[in-house]
């Protein structure tokens, strides 16, 4: 563990849009280790999922974007290096899973053809053996009849087929690093879990660091060693997951966690919504960005932004950034 | 499961909405119908929310916009108080169908991009030729009553409002209408949780202040149990399961119903605790690799059998049909036995019962 297969440190990514900047992430830092699992959650344009695309690389400088900060994946940095290098590290260090699997696969292209292209350009696996692999990879994330799948096209598919192809295409080259961005937010209720189930067993096989990206705390809860909950592209509230979901000690992670329906509640009951809407992101309120939704502002909050700090917990590492963090409750924290 | 039947209808004199035998079925070329509703039977009380719940692909959108004549149902009958609607003619259809309301999935695609909010919630207004002088006044009255403040958002388009504030104008223009009856398909599925739990606020305060039954289309449990009285579960375009909200995480039994609460985030472990009403068989109720099938050809017997861990001989010859096994509790399922004085159960028949059942 003392090689972190993935450090972010100071990351910014800006946009400049017609109507000025839009800072998505604001200064996020992370590392990971082989075998860990981290979840980012957020809501809609809390910059989770720009998060996750500039740590694969996907987003770089160019005329409208602006990255700072440092990615290091496997000790190179992601944003220093020549595309041509960048894309050698994809599929052998690093790999992401989108969110529409429709989209992430070619619809006049055969399914054996998704994986085998990256067999064979990467390792350098000739066409019979790399069929060979393809479809025990096929076979790993669980698709009945291997052999027939590799020649249908992704039409002849359901969606939790072709999510299960879109990460046996993730997998072929063993990454270290594995960022699954809302893999399951357009797939069915009932297929969700068994995706979900998927990533984290695939990556406890083959002690592969996952980041599970999600809007879905539910999701996140049960999978995922840590968490980091985004608001406003910067990290709020970070730590170990039982320790966030038992004892947010951030409002705006207490309120999201309060504002989901439980179904050990009774009907009718009243949920906690959190008044108002997430931040424009062109032009953050000053202060701590959560401040004009958060039940406890006072005029510091208005005023001085908080930063990502140790709240001082003995026995874990609790990061957040809030002037008035919540009490520790003492029970229920196991 | 996924039966038929009638047993779970309620004969009280007030009932607000009936439907009856709904039918509805899309041709797709080459003489395939897809069956997506297949004689579905429910009827709503005075001041009573409805959820139905269901994966994509089970009907219940469907059955929705058919209970709002928007395609009619290709057979049987849908009655909004004391009035048929499907045997109305286009006109008197219109007339009608205003005492009924629908709420989309989708805010933003469900409102004209071109309009500004005052017109889009007056629209329904204008359509019925109403132009007194309170018109604004009740304007105002309603964009309050959702939480919007009249004063902001008055001129503006849909394009300048975020994604709940465009399902609040949705649910202002539905009110204007002072229907009865309230249909709300996915109104929370495409919001942000924080943003959900405040629609869904908002919806069971209408509902109390407006005289409003509610229907409440939903694939997530947790927002249904949360927003409804009574639940109905959808298999492929037929009911599986009816019962009281409060009753769906301890008293559901339908394997179905099992297998949709086993696949909430968390829920795994709790619903395979020893207190739960099922321990009487060990069977893994949790999500089977076995996908949907094809609505063109459904099974044959009992829809689900296909994925269900129960599934036997039984269920293939014979459509299980809806039975009471509780108080306000229904179910269509072959393998639910209901003891005297006990609470029932699921229970694995055996091959003997199985050849005389």
């Amino acid at each position: 563990m003392t090689e972190h297969v993935l450090e972010v440190d100071d990351l910014h990514t800006t946009f400049s849009t017609p109507r000025g900047l839009m800072r998505a992430v604001d200064g996020v830092s992370l590392t990971l280790g082989a075998g860990e699992t981290l979840g980012v959650v957020g809501e809609s344009g809390s910059g989770k999922s720009v998060l996750g695309r500039t740590i694969m690389g996907l987003i770089s400088n160019n005329a409208n974007t602006e990255v700072t900060g440092s990615v290091r994946i496997a000790g190179q940095d992601v944003h220093e290096m020549k595309p041509g290098a960048r894309r050698k590290l994809w599929g052998p260090e690093v790999a992401m899973v989108f969110q529409d699997p429709m989209t992430s696969l070619n619809p006049v292209k055969k399914v054996g053809v998704h994986i085998t292209e990256a067999l064979r350009l990467h390792l350098g696996l000739n066409r019979k053996d790399a069929t060979e692999r393809a479809v025990d990879l096929l076979r790993q994330v669980f698709i009945p009849e291997p052999v027939r799948r590799m020649k249908q096209y992704p039409h002849e598919l359901s969606g939790g087929m072709r999510q299960r192809v879109v990460i046996a295409m993730a997998l072929a080259c063993d990454p270290k690093l594995l960022i699954a961005d809302e893999p399951t937010t357009a797939l069915d209720v009932t297929v969700q879990k068994q995706i979900l189930d998927l990533l984290a067993t695939l990556a406890s096989e083959r002690n592969m660091a996952t980041i599970l990206v999600s809007h879905d705390l539910g999701a996140v809860a049960g999978r995922t060693d840590r968490v980091a909950v985004m608001y406003g592209g910067r990290t709020v509230e970070t730590s170990s997951t039982s320790r966030v979901f038992a004892n947010p000690r951030h409002p705006y992670s207490e309120a999201l966690i309060a504002s989901i329906p439980q179904l050990r509640d009774a009907p009718h009951t009243v949920l906690r919504a959190i008044e108002g809407a997430p931040p424009n992101m062109l032009n953050p309120p000053t202060g701590c960005r959560f401040a004009p939704r958060c039940r406890f502002a006072q005029d510091r909050c208005r005023e001085e932004e908080p930063l990502l700090r140790d709240l001082g917990e003995r026995d874990v590492v609790h990061r957040g950034a809030c002037h008035f963090p919540l009490e520790i409750a003492y029970e229920g924290v196991s | 499961m996924a039966g038929s039947g009638t047993a779970h209808m309620r004969t009280a004199a007030e009932r607000v909405l009936v439907v009856d035998d709904m039918v509805v079925e899309f041709p797709v070329g080459r003489k395939q119908v897809v069956h997506a509703v297949s004689g579905m039977n429910l009827d709503l009380l005075p001041g009573e929310t409805l959820g139905i719940l269901g994966e994509s692909g089970c009907g219940k959108s469907s059955a929705g916009r058919a209970v709002m004549q928007m395609p009619k149902p290709t057979s049987g009958r849908v009655s909004l108080g004391k009035r048929e609607l499907t045997g109305l003619k286009v006109r008197e259809l219109r007339g009608a169908r205003a005492r009924m309301q629908m709420i989309m999935q989708d805010p933003i695609s469900s409102l004209n991009p071109r309009r500004k909010v005052r017109d889009l919630v007056a629209e329904g207004l204008a359509i019925w030729g109403y132009d007194g002088d309170d018109k604004d006044a009740s304007i105002r009255e309603t964009l309050e009553a959702v939480g919007l403040d009249p004063d902001v958002v008055w001129d503006r388009r849909p394009h300048e409002l975020s994604g709940g504030q465009c399902q609040r104008v949705c649910i202002a223009r539905a009110l204007m209408m002072n229907p009865d009856v309230l249909i709300c398909d996915e109104p929370v599925s495409s919001l942000d949780v924080s943003v959900q739990a405040q629609i869904l606020n908002l919806l069971e305060r209408t509902k109390e202040n407006y005289d409003l039954s509610m229907i409440f289309i939903a694939h997530d449990v947790s927002v249904v149990k949360n927003i409804s009285d009574r639940v109905m579960v959808l298999y492929l375009g037929k009911t599986c399961e009816v019962l009281p909200s409060g009753g769906l995480q301890d008293e559901a039994l339908h394997p179905y119903t099992r297998m949709l609460i086993s696949s909430i985030p968390g829920e795994e472990a709790r619903a395979e605790t020893p207190e739960s009403p099922h321990d009487e068989v060990e069977v893994p109720l949790s999500a089977s690799a076995t996908e949907l099938p094809s609505p063109l050809n459904p099974p044959s017997g009992c829809r689900f059998r296909t994925r269900c861990p129960l599934a036997t001989d039984l269920c293939a010859a014979e459509e299980p049909v809806m039975r009471e096994v509780g108080a306000g509790h229904f179910l269509a399922c072959h393998h639910v036995a209901v003891p005297d004085g006990d609470a029932p159960r699921l229970t694995v028949l055996s091959d003997e019962e199985n050849v005389a059942g």
